[in-house]
């Protein structure tokens, strides 16, 4: 029995200091907002900017540590989170960038809307760096909380009353199913610490109907996290009804952090058992995949179009997960990576082309956008080509190497049905190309300013989508050293349980 | 190691794509992108005399580390089968810019030329790597040029015919991809390193087995290119709907992409896997060939027509590579240039016509030799290159083709002559209703013969198809080595498939199958 213990209570404060740091930036955000007006919200934008590029810095000493814990083991020192964290910096930033323009415009309560998703970034961190399953509830829930207000943050526009009612009502069921999960974790293993639950799994426990059956409510909570199917309904409504850069948010932050702790103990931890749980995660990939793409073709939104897109991609990485092992690991973390920039890359230009009161999200409003705005249609198509998994942008990299980890494993067909559907991707992102280049005469007639915000905000995402395409060598390194360190962990874990033993 | 020829070959298009954008007035635009275009041109005419030809290995090699973690490098090299199709490439693209500045794209210039120079890089790349990644890389990405030039600029159903074109080349190419990775995991397996070096896979011996799926899936992949039949349903409906620089780029180089891909991918990697297939592609190939002269002979249109030759002209190159002799291998590579040259020489004057008549089809015209002689005169040249008269290019690589199969498998090359023969038939019946015979239509009277601009277009051609048909020896004996390396290659893979020790060999080389497909 591992009972409180003051004496092992190791605490260590410098790799909290980047969640510190978000956190306070969140509350100052609040504090600082109380007397700006809903128009002015800008200046509220630079102050979250500058926490987390504070936050970025106090992350970039975490790199290239011997991966260790504090705090009992609750939080993990190690490459991985600090990649998790990185992303999710980067990836909250760029939203805000997004947002500067965009917030005042839709009138969004600017002190709650910055404060909120710096929350939200935190929760994201926190699951990153999380080393038990009381911690990774902890930071999916300051995650989900956040994000549920932050869906429905356009109050007088009923389909974000919608998103957020919807996304509220499921969330809270799905993380139900989590906690239930861990619940029955605990009740067979008498451990919250996933060093020893992974030891359980590997021994003489790992049949035990009541680990066995934790350890799929664990999944299905996760699995409505990360879009899923079939836990993916809510995912459409919520994309579309959500404000555009909140939906950028959620598209990638979310997935981001739920990746981060669903891979953490899966593929990390449960590596080694992998055989209890892929066969059920092949079936999950493969419709993941199958059916974010099919219903994506009937799309007439592209904010819907984009959701689904989300959980087709959702099914590529659960394809590398499948697969397991080291290379699989690096594999989905360089993918998650890839994905981040492209996906954010492709709803800013959606947040660039909607003005107040006006939501420019069906497809057909991009008829003609390549003659009244060539700029944007050429950044469109690029996301959009990155997203299909043409070369040599970031979107083929990552399919490239988890395609090559699954193969490496042995799951041909698996593999087979992911490139299918890439095929079939491809018709709904070249639509909309079709749309804004290949369709004569023009949507309602919009003028777009280059505003800084969005400026900087695409001119990232592009950045990093070309950048990580074209010379994916440093990140494919950055990745797989992340997954290393967060495996050393469990070699450490299994040597203590001999030297105990 | 030969300096950046190659490097500057590729890239230098891609530099123009971008240079071509700062470009604001129109005339300017055109000039400067057709004198941008003969930079690569220049290049290639330099690597053409500077190629020793008595070598069968890469010249003018780059190599540089680019993914190390994957043993993915950028690797270009060039040899005797590259050599002329990067020479056609280069050439091809310059006239379609000098044609295309006279009027024919009248919208969105600057696009154009963007997307003609991405298309460039593209084409030059996938036939000068020699790494598997990159290779597939460039491979994709003239995909997406070539997507924009059918949808933007395209006629009548341009969008679908966009769409075809892309979806049916994805999905064979994707496949491939996943072949790729495969054969690099035997790869890895077998060398203990993993490497999409094209050299070093050519060392790895893949399992009866396995070879046989991944030669399945590059030869689909190369086949959807070709096209052969029965894959070739995206080709009519992309040649006829493609702007007429598209249609020539599409035929006279991209076609060969597929064919180029057998012969420096599919068969040398899988050299026993392409011999079993052997009656299985020679099927296939005669099939092409007999059906795309038979349909081109009914179509109403004059660009579909030259489409479905190209189906017909692609299954006698299909046919020589696959006679796997030199002289149906030469003939195969040598008839891929002529049939660059004289169907893009064919879209270029139904271009050229169309301009003047806004329609394609053949029953509006009629009596054109009397008012465009020079027009009638070269086209009369360009087909009976396309036919394969004696004394022009056409007749070299048909002969050669002929030869070759009959060498290996005289019943497909009894059949295939029938192609021959329905192909001058069509191409002769045509040209007596277009240019033959009264004017019937009174609107022909007043077409206009053929300017400066258009005539400087079609003489380089011209002057190709003389020179090639009456002089073919310096570039046989350029692409000789290489294809006799080829050839080597393939029988002794074959020698050490049938005899029993060396079959016992292979099969111990068959991977662990411990992770069998699940």
């Amino acid at each position: 029995m591992n009972h409180f213990n003051p004496g092992a209570l190791d605490i260590l404060w410098l790799p909290l200091v980047p969640l510190i740091v978000v956190a306070v930036g969140a509350v100052v955000v609040l504090l600082a907002g109380v007397r700006v007006s809903d128009d002015d919200s800008e200046g509220l934008g630079w102050i979250a900017l500058a926490f987390l590029g504070a936050a970025l810095l106090f992350t970039l000493p975490l790199i290239g540590q011997s991966s260790s814990t504090a705090f009992a083991g609750a939080i993990a020192i190690d490459n991985y989170a600090a990649y998790f964290e990185i992303t999710v910096i980067l990836t909250a930033a760029v939203t805000v960038l997004m947002s500067l323009e965009y917030a005042p415009d839709f009138r969004l309560a600017g002190a709650e809307y910055y404060s909120l998703l710096l929350f939200a970034a935190l929760g994201m961190m926190l699951m990153a760096a999380a080393g038990d399953l009381i911690v990774i509830f902890l930071g999916l829930e300051t995650m989900s909380i956040a994000v549920y207000v932050l869906s429905g943050l356009m109050r007088q526009d009923p389909r974000s009353n919608e998103a957020a009612m919807k996304y509220f009502v499921l969330g809270a069921f799905s993380t139900g199913f989590l906690l239930y999960g861990i619940a029955l974790v605990y009740g067979a293993t008498d451990t919250i610490k996933l060093g020893p639950i992974a030891a359980a799994l590997a021994g003489a426990k790992g049949g035990s109907p009541l680990l066995l059956a934790g350890l799929g409510l664990l999944l299905v909570g996760f699995g409505f996290k990360v879009a899923a199917v079939p836990f993916h309904m809510w995912t459409p409504d919520v994309y579309e009804g959500a404000p555009t850069p909140v939906t950028a948010f959620m598209a990638v932050g979310i997935k981001l952090g739920a990746f981060a702790a669903f891979l953490r103990i899966f593929l990390v931890y449960f590596g080694a058992a992998a055989t209890h749980w892929n066969q059920v995660l092949w079936v999950i990939a493969a419709l993941t995949m199958t059916t974010g793409n099919l219903v994506a073709l009937v799309q007439g939104n592209i904010k819907r179009m984009l959701a689904y897109s989300a959980i087709a991609h959702a099914g590529y990485v659960l394809v590398g997960m499948t697969a397991a092992g080291a290379q699989a690991g690096s594999a989905v973390l360089f993918y998650l990576l890839a994905y981040a920039f492209t996906n954010l890359g492709a709803f800013s230009v959606v947040a660039a082309l909607e003005r107040r009161g006006e939501r420019r999200d069906a497809i057909a409003d991009y008829r003609g956008l390549a003659l009244s705005h060539p700029g944007l249609a050429a950044l469109m198509v690029v996301f959009l080509l990155s997203l299909t998994g043409v070369p040599p942008l970031a979107g083929f990299v990552g399919k490239f190497y988890v395609f090559s980890a699954a193969l490496n494993a042995g799951y041909v067909w698996l593999t087979i049905i992911a490139v299918l559907n890439s095929v079939v991707s491809a018709y709904y992102y070249l639509s909309v190309v079709v749309v804004m280049y290949m369709t004569e005469g023009e949507a309602r007639p919009i003028a777009v300013q280059a505003q800084p915000g969005m400026v900087a905000a695409l001119a990232l995402s592009l950045i990093g989508t070309v950048m990580i395409g074209v010379y994916p060598g440093p990140y494919m390194g950055a990745a797989s050293s992340a997954f290393k360190s967060a495996l050393s962990h469990t070699q450490v874990s299994s040597r203590q349980l001999k030297l105990r033993g | 190691m030969g300096g950046y020829w190659l490097t500057g070959l590729v890239f230098i298009p891609l530099l123009g794509a971008f240079f071509v954008l700062l470009q604001s007035e129109e005339r300017a635009l055109w000039r400067a992108a057709f004198i941008f275009s003969l930079l690569p041109l220049a290049i290639s005419l330099y690597l053409l005399f500077a190629f020793r030809s008595g070598d069968a290995g890469y010249q003018f090699v780059e190599r540089y580390p680019w993914i190390p973690g994957f043993g993915i490098s950028y690797h270009l090299g060039m040899d005797g089968i590259s050599l002329f199709l990067v020479v056609l490439t280069t050439l091809l693209v310059s006239l379609c810019l000098l044609y295309s500045g006279g009027g024919d794209i009248a919208q969105r210039p600057r696009e154009f030329c963007f997307f003609m120079f991405v298309l460039e890089t593209g084409l030059l790349g996938a036939l000068l790597a020699l790494d598997l990644f990159l290779f597939y890389v460039f491979w994709e990405l003239m995909l997406i040029p070539m997507y924009f030039l059918i949808g933007i600029w395209g006629h009548g159903r341009k969008i679908y015919a966009a769409f075809k074109f892309v979806l049916f080349t994805m999905f064979g190419s994707i496949l491939m991809l996943v072949a790729i990775l495969y054969l690099v995991h035997i790869g890895h397996q077998a060398l203990g390193r993993v490497t999409f070096d094209l050299a070093d896979l050519l060392g790895v011996t893949v399992g009866k087995t396995p070879a046989r799926w991944l030669f399945a899936a590059f030869a689909l992949a190369f086949a959807v290119k070709v096209p052969m039949w029965p894959v070739h349903t995206w080709l009519p409906d992309a040649h006829t709907e493609a702007p007429t620089a598209g249609s020539v780029i599409l035929a006279g180089v991209m076609l060969k992409m597929g064919a180029y891909g057998f012969l420096r991918f599919a068969i040398p990697l899988f050299p026993v896997a392409a011999i079993e297939a052997t009656p299985f592609f020679m099927a296939l190939a005669v099939v092409g060939i007999i059906y795309g002269a038979l349909v081109a002979m009914v179509q109403p249109d004059l660009k579909r027509l030259v489409a479905y030759s190209s189906v017909s002209h692609l299954g006698f190159v299909m046919l020589g590579i696959f006679a796997l002799n030199p002289q149906g291998v030469e003939g195969a590579v040598y008839q891929m240039l002529n049939h660059g040259l004289s169907t893009g020489g064919l879209f270029l004057l139904v271009g050229m016509i169309y301009l003047r008549r806004h329609t394609r089809e053949i029953a509006e015209f009629g009596g054109l030799w009397s008012r465009l002689p020079v027009f009638a005169a070269i086209f009369m040249v360009v087909m009976l290159s396309s036919i394969g008269l004696p004394g022009l290019n056409g007749f070299v690589g048909e002969f050669l083709i002929m030869f070759g199969t009959f060498l290996h498998t005289w019943q497909a090359a009894a059949v295939a002559v029938l192609g021959i023969v329905f192909g001058a038939l069509y191409m002769l019946w045509t040209y007596e209703r277009v240019m033959f015979g009264p004017i019937t239509k009174k609107i022909n009277e007043t077409l206009s013969d053929l300017g400066a601009r258009e005539i400087a277009v079609m003489v380089p051609l011209i002057v190709l198809m003389v020179v090639m048909g009456l002089y073919p020896r310096p570039l046989i004996s350029r692409m000789a080595p290489s294809v006799d390396a080829l050839l080597a290659r393939v029988r002794t893979a074959e020698q050490r498939a049938n005899t029993p020790s060396g079959a016992k060999l292979v099969a111990s080389l068959e991977p662990s199958r411990s992770h069998g497909p699940r």
